[in-house]
Parts: structure tokens; sequence; C-alpha cells
């Protein structure tokens, strides 16, 4: 058990994620979903962002151009891993851009169904397919 | 609309906002040698317009950054980026070798090139978030 | 010693997300939305990932937020009722358990012999200070991985562009 123990940072982002993940699959209300799936999202930033970690390390930010220190301490790795860092920067502001469609398309099925949740929608749609079959 | 009225909102706003700007052009050209960059920039700015949209009204943050504005700024970082590509290939580079920018000097040409594409991502980002902003708050009335 | 320092950050984010899922308010889900991700961004700071940390304070606690509340109001900020939350649970159960299996392999949290920590990032280090730049977060968003960000930047282009065609006010619009 405890060889396992150094991996709690990684189990607690999951736990997190799997609050979010709850939050999209058992919530009726669309723009809860997207909350949720905000949530789940950080969580995974968060364990990408967890594993660049090096312990003792400080940020990605050089303290001298000298080359020879810098070989030194990045042979060292007194510097945590900045490729994490990098592929989570972005994905956050694209995050952000593709949650605000998702935001839009609940707009739009507000606009066209005059509900945002789930079940109303799913059973507008039943309703709907069963009159175009009866008028067949 | 009740928010015309907040007078404790408006004056903080309106002293803030010199500083929320200035902060986003700090972080855009700071980013080389401290955290930031493009992406936060883009988004502190756009978070400047937000501010003020929501307090002073859409109207106003319009007549201060006028909607086709912004429509052309997110095609056009993304334009700065393959500009930034083409000049670097008519260098006789590949596409994004920043070296390639000032031949004497590639370390120069690297800076030169970084500087641009950040502000390309500049660009898009602030230009795309305050567009998404206006959009929804145009839906709601 | 900086562990109960990121226990005690885990645990008050893992509250405000239950307080997330749980609350049926809308627009206080919204704000504890925007409290999940400014606590995160301290998070990343322990976690020696400023960049992150000041993108995530920016967006998360900024512009998204103001998105979700404008959806809100053209949505209604009530959420009806709930259902059946056992299958759901159920399903989450297994696959955080699926997910914790997979992490039992990998090197512990910290652990400078990772094999991440050895091969790519000593050289981006380097680079970067051949390149006399000393944020090598930077020298490797726009130089290194130029085409990983142009791509992202034309990402964020499409979903603009997406939202443009979704609630479009030009002539014509508003079905």
């Amino acid at each position: 058990m405890s060889a396992y123990l150094g991996l709690w940072h990684y189990h607690a982002c999951i736990v997190l994620m799997m609050v979010g993940l709850f939050a999209v699959i058992s919530r009726q209300h669309l723009v809860k979903k997207i909350l949720g799936l905000t949530i789940t999202q950080v969580s995974v930033i968060m364990f990408f962002v967890a594993m660049g970690k090096v312990r003792d390390g400080t940020a990605p930010i050089l303290a001298t151009m000298e080359a020879e220190a810098v070989a030194t301490a990045a042979r060292d790795v007194d510097y945590s891993n900045p490729i994490p860092h990098v592929l989570m920067l972005t994905a956050i502001v694209v995050g952000v851009a593709t949650n605000a469609l998702g935001l839009s398309f609940v707009v739009r099925i507000k606009a066209s169904y005059g509900s945002a949740e789930e079940d109303e929608i799913l059973a507008a749609d039943h309703e709907t397919s069963k009159r175009e079959s009866a008028a067949l | 609309m009740r928010m015309r009225e907040n007078t404790i909102l408006r004056v903080a706003a309106k002293s803030l906002l010199p500083f929320f700007f200035l902060f986003a052009f700090y972080v855009q050209f700071h980013g080389d040698f401290g955290p930031g960059g493009g992406f936060q920039a883009g988004v502190i700015f756009a978070a400047g317009v937000v501010l003020y949209g929501l307090i002073y009204g859409v109207d106003a943050a319009k007549a201060v950054i006028p909607k086709p504005w912004v429509e052309v700024g997110v095609a056009l970082g993304v334009l700065i980026w393959i500009a930034t590509g083409v000049a670097t290939m008519l260098e006789g580079g590949r596409y994004l070798e920043y070296g390639k920018l000032d031949v004497a000097h590639p370390v120069h040409g690297q800076h030169l090139g970084i500087l641009f594409v950040e502000f390309g991502v500049l660009m898009a980002v602030a230009s795309g978030m305050t567009l998404i902003f206006y959009l929804f708050a145009e839906r709601g009335r | 010693m900086d562990v109960p320092v990121e226990a005690f950050l885990f645990l008050l984010l893992l509250v405000t997300a239950v307080q997330v899922a749980r609350l049926r308010d809308l627009y206080a889900a919204s704000m504890m939305t925007a409290i999940f991700s400014l606590l995160s961004a301290g998070l990343f700071v322990l976690m020696d990932a400023v960049d992150v940390a000041f993108t995530e304070a920016a967006v998360g606690a900024g512009v998204a937020t103001v998105l979700s509340l404008g959806a809100l109001s053209l949505t209604g900020s009530r959420e009806a009722k709930k259902r059946g939350q056992i299958f759901p649970f159920v399903v989450v159960t297994l696959t955080g358990a699926a997910l914790i299996y997979g992490t039992l392999d990998m090197p512990h949290y910290g652990d400078a012999n990772a094999v991440i920590h050895r091969h790519l990032a000593p050289d981006f280090i380097r680079g970067s200070a051949e390149l006399e730049i000393p944020n090598v977060v930077t020298t490797v968003l726009a130089s290194y991985r130029g085409y990983d960000t142009f791509g992202e930047s034309f990402v964020v282009f499409t979903a603009v562009l997406g939202v443009i065609l979704m609630l479009g006010t030009g002539k014509g619009a508003k079905p």
C-alpha cells in the first residue's frame, strides 16, 4: 500500500475528474452538463501538470543564461518539466472557446425546443418522430 | 440595466480599467522573461472589455472596441501566424523557422519570430473572447 | 514539507466540485465553477506551473464565468428535477477505479528520474538559454512547438466561427 502513497496527487485528480463526469451524466440541465465538463477539463489539466512536477524543482524560468550553469541545472533536473505546461496552457484557452461553442448550442436548443432540460428535449423529439410516422 | 445606477461599481471599474489594459500589454511583452505570453495577455485584454461591457452596457463597449474590429481581429491573428511562416519560407527556411528572419543573427531572428507569433496569438484570443461575449450579450436582449 | 498545503487545496477543490454537481441553482453552480478554477490556479503554482496558473485564473474566474452566466440568462437558471443517481454513480466509480488502476505503475509524483524529465525537457531548457529567453515555456510554446500553437490558434478561430454561426445576429438571423 505504501508503495502507492507517492501517487496520491494523481488519484486526487482522478477523484475530481469523476465528480465532474458524474455531473455530466447524472444532471438534466444542459448548462449544468457543461459546468461538469469544465470541472473534468480542469482536473485533466491538473493531472498533466502534476506529471511535470519535479520534487525540489522550481518553475521553468531560467535564473541565469550561462550555458554551463544551465546545462548543469538541466542535467540535475532543477526545473520542473515545461512541456506539460505548454500543452495545458493552450488547452485551457481552447477549452474556453469550445465551451463557449457548447453554450451557444444550448442557447439555440433552448430557442427551438423551449427547454434546456435533457428529458424534455428527448420527449419532444420522440413526439415529433411519432407524429411523422403517423403521417406516413 | 440596474447596473447603470450602481455608482461604486462604475467608479471602481473606471479607475481599474487602464491598469487592466496596461497589465495585458505588460504580460504580452514581458512574456519572454516571466510568466505570461499571448494567450494570457489576450484573455486579460478581453476580460477588461467584458468588465466594461458588464458595467456600462454592451453598446458602450462596442463604441470603444467596435464589433467589426474584433471580427477582423480573429482572422488577422491567424493570418499573422501564416504570414510569419510564409516569410520564413521566402527567406529560404522551412515553415516557421524563425532563425531565417535575420540571417546574420539567427538568435535575433528567433526573437523576432516569437514576437510576431505571440502578437498573432494575442490578436486571435483577445478578439475571439470579446466577440463571443458580444454575441452572447446581443442574443440576450 | 508542502504536502499538507496541497492536500488542503485538493480538499477545497473536492468540496467545490461536489457543490457544482449538487447545487440546483445554476447561478450558484457557475460561481462555484469560478471558485474551482481559482483554487486550481493556486494548486498549479504549487506544482511550478506558473504560466498555467496565470491562464487558468484569467480564463476560469474571468471570461468563462461571464460566458456561462450569459448563457444561463438565456436558458433559465433553475434545474427542474433530478433523475436516478445510482446508475451514474456506478459508472463513475467503475471508470475512476479503472483510471486509478492505470496510474499504479506510473513514476511517483515529483520523481526526478521519471522518463519524461530525462529526454526532451533538458534539451528544451538548454535551447532556451541558447536563444537567450529565460521563460522556457514561451520558447517551447512559440518556437519548438510552433506548429502546435499555430493549430491551437486555428482551433480558437474555428470555435469563434462556430459561435458566430450559432448565435449570429446579422441580416436574416434569429429563427
